[in-house]
Parts: C-alpha cells; sequence; structure tokens
C-alpha cells in the first residue's frame, strides 16, 4: 500500500459561523427525520387546532373558537419544540455519546448550544407558519402588535430551553422521556391551551398562571385575541422562568 | 509452509514466520518495521517534543483510584497503551483528550493543557471513541461530512468512505449500523479533519478479522503520513504489528514501556518448537544439548526445547533427528511475545 500523503496533518478549525450553521442544519434535519418529534411538534399541535377549533368540545368563552385556539396552539407549538422536543433529543444526544464526541471537535459548547437554540428556532418557524396558515383556514382574524408576539414566543423560547436543557443534562435519557412527555400532557391540559384557565377553581388558577405555558398562551391571547399591547406581567414571568432555567442548566448539565 | 487454520501448534498468537525473522535480523533497531510490506518514511519535520507527557496523573472516581500517579511520554509515532480492562487506560486517554481533569499531576498533550487549552487543541487532534458518537438517526456519510465541516481542510469524504468500505451503509441511519460498521465510522471520524494526532480506544474490538486489517493498514498509513497515534488495546498483536512504543498499564500505572523488541528480550527466555513422530526419547535430547536447555513433550508428537536458542542449538537439535530417523516436519523458533512480558510482570492473563 502507498500513500502520498493523504492524511499528512493539516488541522484547523472550520470559521465559527459555517460550523454553528452546519450543526444548526444537522440537529433541524435530524428533528423532522423522527417520527415522535414530528408527532409532538407537528401532527399534535394541528390535530388540536383543527379538533378543538371545529367541534364544540369545550366552551372556550364569547367569539370564534379560533380566536381562542390558535394562541394558545401557538404556545404549544413553543412548548413541544423548544421544552419537550429538544429535552428528548438532547437526553439521547447524551445519552449515545454525541455530546461527548462533539465535545472534542473543533465547535465550542456554547456554539453547539447556539446551534441548537438556531435548530429549535427554525423549527418554530416552520411550525408558526404552519399553524397559522391553517388558523386563518378556519376564520382566525387575529389582532395586536407583531413584536409583542415576538417578544413572547421568544422569552418562551428561552424559558421553555432552559427547563428541556436542565432535565436532559440532569436526568437519564429514558427519564427524561418519561418526564418531558409527563410534563407535555400536563401542561397541555392545565396551561390555558386548549382549556381556558377560568374553567379551574381559583385556587389551582393563581397558581397555573405562574406556570410557562400560561404565561405563554395568556400572552398571546391578550394580544392577538384582545389586541392588548405589551403583556408586562407574562413577559416578565416567561423572563423569570427563563433566567431561572437557562441558569440551572447551565450550572447542572452534564455532558455524559 | 502449511496453511495457518492447519496448525496444530499451541503457539501463542503472533505475526508470520517471515516478520518474525525479519524483526529478529533487526536486531537494535529502535522501530520496529511496519509489516505486510517495506517500511515506508513518515513524512512531515521530526520533532523532538513530545507528543503525548504525562507527569504523576492521578484521577479517581469516588473512592475508586483509575490512575495511580501515571507517568508516560509518547514521541511521534504510534503508541500503545496496553493494558487490562480496568487498567486505567481509557481514564488517561481521556484525561489527554480534555475530558477529564486531573486530580493531581499534569498531562500535555502537543504542549498544550487539555482542560485549559482546549479551543486549541481540539482542532489538532482526532478522537475515537470506544462507542457511540454518532446521532441515531444520521447515516453514515452524512455524520462524517458533518465533521469534516467542521474543519478548516478536511480529507476527502467519499475517499475516505471508500477506502474505510462504508459505501455500502447507503441510507442506513447509525442505530441500524453494524458494530463493525459503527467502528469505521467512528475511526474515519478520528481522521476526517487531518488532526496531527489521533486517539483510537480500543479501534478494533469485536471487529471481524478483515475489518481488523483496514484499520491496521489506515493507522499504518497515518503514521506514514507523519500522523501520530495513540491507541489503547488488550490485543498484543495489534501492539507489536501496529506500535513504536508500547506503554504497559496495570492498576493505573505504566509498569513497562518501550518498543516491542525491547520488551520482548528483556530476560525472555528463547524457545524452539518442533513436530515429529510421538513418544521420542526427550532424555536422550537432553543429553545432547547443552546445560541450561530443557525439552519437553507438550503434546504427542510436539516438542519444545527452551534455553539459549542459537545456530548451534538448531544444529544440534536437527543433528539429532537425524540420528534417531526423525523427520520434524514443522521447525520453528519463537521469541517472547509481549503476551509473555504481561504475564511476567503483572502474574494476569492480559485478556480475561
Amino acid at each position: 500500500m502507498t500513500t502520498s500523503g493523504t492524511y499528512a496533518p493539516r488541522p484547523g478549525a472550520a470559521p465559527l459561523p459555517r460550523m454553528i450553521a452546519a450543526q444548526a442544519a444537522l440537529e433541524t434535519k435530524m428533528l423532522l427525520r423522527n417520527g415522535e418529534q414530528l408527532l409532538l411538534t407537528v401532527v399534535i399541535p394541528t390535530l388540536l387546532l383543527v379538533l378543538f377549533g371545529s367541534v364544540d368540545i369545550v366552551d372556550t368563552g364569547k367569539g370564534e373558537a379560533v380566536d381562542f385556539l390558535a394562541p394558545g396552539v401557538l404556545a404549544l407549538a413553543v412548548m413541544s419544540t423548544a421544552f419537550t422536543g429538544q429535552a428528548i433529543a438532547t437526553g439521547f444526544e447524551r445519552r449515545y455519546g454525541v455530546l461527548k464526541r462533539l465535545a472534542v471537535s473543533p465547535l465550542p459548547r456554547w456554539g453547539l448550544m447556539a446551534a441548537k437554540t438556531l435548530s429549535v428556532l427554525v423549527t418554530e418557524a416552520l411550525q408558526v407558519v404552519l399553524l397559522t396558515v391553517i388558523a386563518f383556514a378556519m376564520g382566525w382574524s387575529p389582532h395586536g402588535n407583531p413584536f409583542a408576539v415576538l417578544l413572547l414566543l421568544v422569552l418562551g423560547t428561552a424559558a421553555f430551553s432552559g427547563l428541556g436543557l436542565l432535565m436532559a443534562g440532569t436526568l437519564k435519557a429514558e427519564a427524561t422521556l418519561a418526564a418531558a412527555n409527563l410534563v407535555f400532557l400536563l401542561l397541555l391540559v392545565g396551561g390555558g391551551v386548549v382549556v381556558p384557565l377560568d374553567k379551574f377553581p381559583d385556587a389551582a388558577q393563581s397558581v397555573l398562571g405562574l406556570l410557562p405555558i400560561a404565561a405563554l398562551s395568556d400572552g398571546l391571547r391578550d394580544v392577538l385575541q384582545h389586541g392588548a399591547g405589551m403583556p408586562w406581567a407574562d413577559l416578565g414571568i416567561l423572563a423569570v422562568w427563563a433566567v431561572l432555567g437557562l441558569g440551572a442548566a447551565a450550572r447542572f448539565f452534564r455532558w455524559e | 509452509m502449511c496453511a495457518r487454520h492447519e496448525n496444530p501448534w499451541p503457539r501463542r498468537r503472533g505475526r508470520p514466520e517471515k516478520e518474525r525473522s525479519r524483526r529478529a535480523a533487526d536486531g537494535e533497531r529502535t522501530h520496529p518495521p511496519v509489516s505486510g510490506g517495506e517500511r515506508l518514511p513518515r513524512l512531515g519535520a521530526m520533532r523532538c517534543e513530545p507528543v503525548v507527557q504525562i507527569q504523576a496523573l492521578v484521577k479517581r472516581y469516588g473512592t475508586k483510584t483509575a490512575v495511580d500517579g501515571l507517568d508516560l511520554v509518547a514521541r511521534e509515532g504510534v503508541t500503545a497503551v496496553l493494558g487490562p480492562n480496568g487498567a486505567g487506560k481509557t481514564t488517561t486517554v481521556e484525561t489527554c483528550e480534555g475530558y477529564r481533569k486531573p486530580d493531581s499531576g499534569t498531562v500535555r498533550v502537543l504542549g498544550l493543557d487539555p482542560v485549559g487549552q482546549s479551543a486549541e487543541l481540539r482542532p489538532r487532534i482526532g478522537v475515537m471513541l470506544q462507542s457511540g458518537g454518532v446521532y441515531s438517526g444520521a447515516r453514515a456519510d452524512e455524520m462524517l461530512r458533518h465533521v469534516a465541516k467542521l474543519h478548516a481542510h478536511p480529507l476527502d469524504v467519499d475517499a475516505l468512505i471508500e477506502r474505510l468500505g462504508l459505501g455500502g451503509c447507503g441510507r442506513t441511519t447509525y442505530r441500524r449500523l453494524s458494530g463493525g460498521q459503527q467502528q469505521r465510522l467512528a475511526l474515519a471520524m478520528a481522521v476526517v479533519g487531518r488532526p496531527e494526532l489521533v486517539f483510537l480506544d480500543e479501534p478494533t474490538a469485536g471487529l471481524d478479522p478483515q475489518a481488523r486489517r483496514a484499520t491496521w493498514d489506515l493507522v499504518r498509513d497515518l503514521r506514514a503520513d507523519g500522523v501520530s497515534v495513540i491507541l489503547t488495546t488488550h490485543y498484543m498483536d495489534e501492539a507489536e504489528q501496529l506500535a513504536d512504543d508500547v506503554a504497559i498499564i496495570d492498576a493505573g500505572r505504566v509498569i513497562a514501556q518501550g518498543t516491542p523488541e525491547e520488551l520482548c528480550r528483556g530476560g525472555a527466555e528463547n524457545t524452539l518448537r518442533f513436530t515429529g513422530r510421538p513418544a521420542l526419547d526427550v532424555g536422550s535430547l537432553l543429553k545432547a544439548l547443552p546445560a541450561d536447555s530443557s525439552a519437553v513433550e507438550l503434546t504427542p508428537g510436539v516438542y519444545r526445547v527452551t534455553g539459549k536458542v542459537d545456530p548451534q542449538l538448531l544444529a544440534t537439535v536437527t543433528s539429532w533427528c537425524a540420528q534417531h530417523g526423525v523427520m520434524p516436519d514443522r521447525i520453528s523458533v519463537e521469541r517472547h511475545t509481549l503476551e509473555d512480558v504481561f504475564l511476567e510482570l503483572t502474574g494476569k492473563e492480559l485478556r480475561t
């Protein structure tokens, strides 16, 4: 066997933006290829919107059901991607040594996290487009300030990402899988997504209102359904969750 | 020579006879020749500083001490870290890769601190983990292309896929690849960024002989092109075949280090084996041999002579055979193997 310097060392890291873009593209591809993830991020929100919007299952108050549902389902979409999907995917990446292997690649750890965030944002953008189109087809008439909506979505993403990564970085992959799905289900029911919070007893309402999913769906509803300005209280709740979640994830995340 | 699979001799696994004798003729050469062809020169400038320098490394997990005051210097070329399971090989290598912070002692890789200067070091090394490291839903070529994109001057991915026989993986995702394919992918990921130094942790564990040879060939090519390799293994033949330098680790320490020749030379009695008809008069043979020799019939028709094996002894044995009308249909001279050395040093079998 002859060689002609094929393997001669020529080390070097790719430019940082290229590494992060490549990483984000791969993570997004992995997510879109995964059936369970698609069920969570695309099928369930879409079905809830269509089902609850066309059949009178829950009393959604006065006005069109879709005007109540669309903001809640958008909040659910954010939670499904930033929290549940990211927690499960990252948990298994940790379990299968993907994080470990990438930790010795030229991509810095913060670069990997940036890529994950980018991948979550791209997925959310696809979800928002899909759900918005469906909602419009069902007669949705949103109001309000788009900037407030964007701010809510970004802060919600930060809050859910922190919690998802905290779970993925501290629990076993199987425990993360089970817990992330359970939390998804509980928050779907108790977070004002499809069931208005005022259906719950007063005492429960005040606690449930502090959940990130409730703050996000309530804030989106205030703006999109009622045309409110900046929903400061909800933004504040989301900001606190974001700081706590991301802080704890940064502190306790274990790469192996 | 008869086919190797018909070999009835209880010899330890080892290199083919021609390789063995050529090494013997090599005498005092410090680097062993690469087998399977003429030895190729290594490209690249010779560096004086070691690629890995470990001093008094201690690493504990809870109450268990995995590495216990380990010293190791690896120079450019191929260094094999040999030892039984649990000896501390992986911990040592993972400390070099920056995964573990030493409890005490210092580790320098390419002159850098693997933890403190990780950003500088990572582009220059290639790492093959013992298992995993790939998205379960990724295809082999997809993952390899991705790792290539993280480097400035990667190898040609298609050529590497071809070289390692990964072309047949097609659209199969990682979790459905065979163990051998997963391992070759991990190897490809370690070299695709054109690193100066490659860490391979048990690169051929569980591979079939053909895949094993492919891995060995790649390691030889890396070495010939000036890439240094640190590999852990518990296969003796792997260390003997590939390594310029071997460090034997047991219970968290390096207990011996040197070229395979150096390690095998020390205190080794040589052995001569031959086959003839069963139940020869071993006592009569012994009388013909020098005083410090011994001769036994290991299994019916297989005889072992130990002592100072030199041309004179060989002549004595063959002339004794001639006098007694014995046609030795096989006769061979064997040297101490790394496995013998390991057994002597530790009192343990390497492969458990």
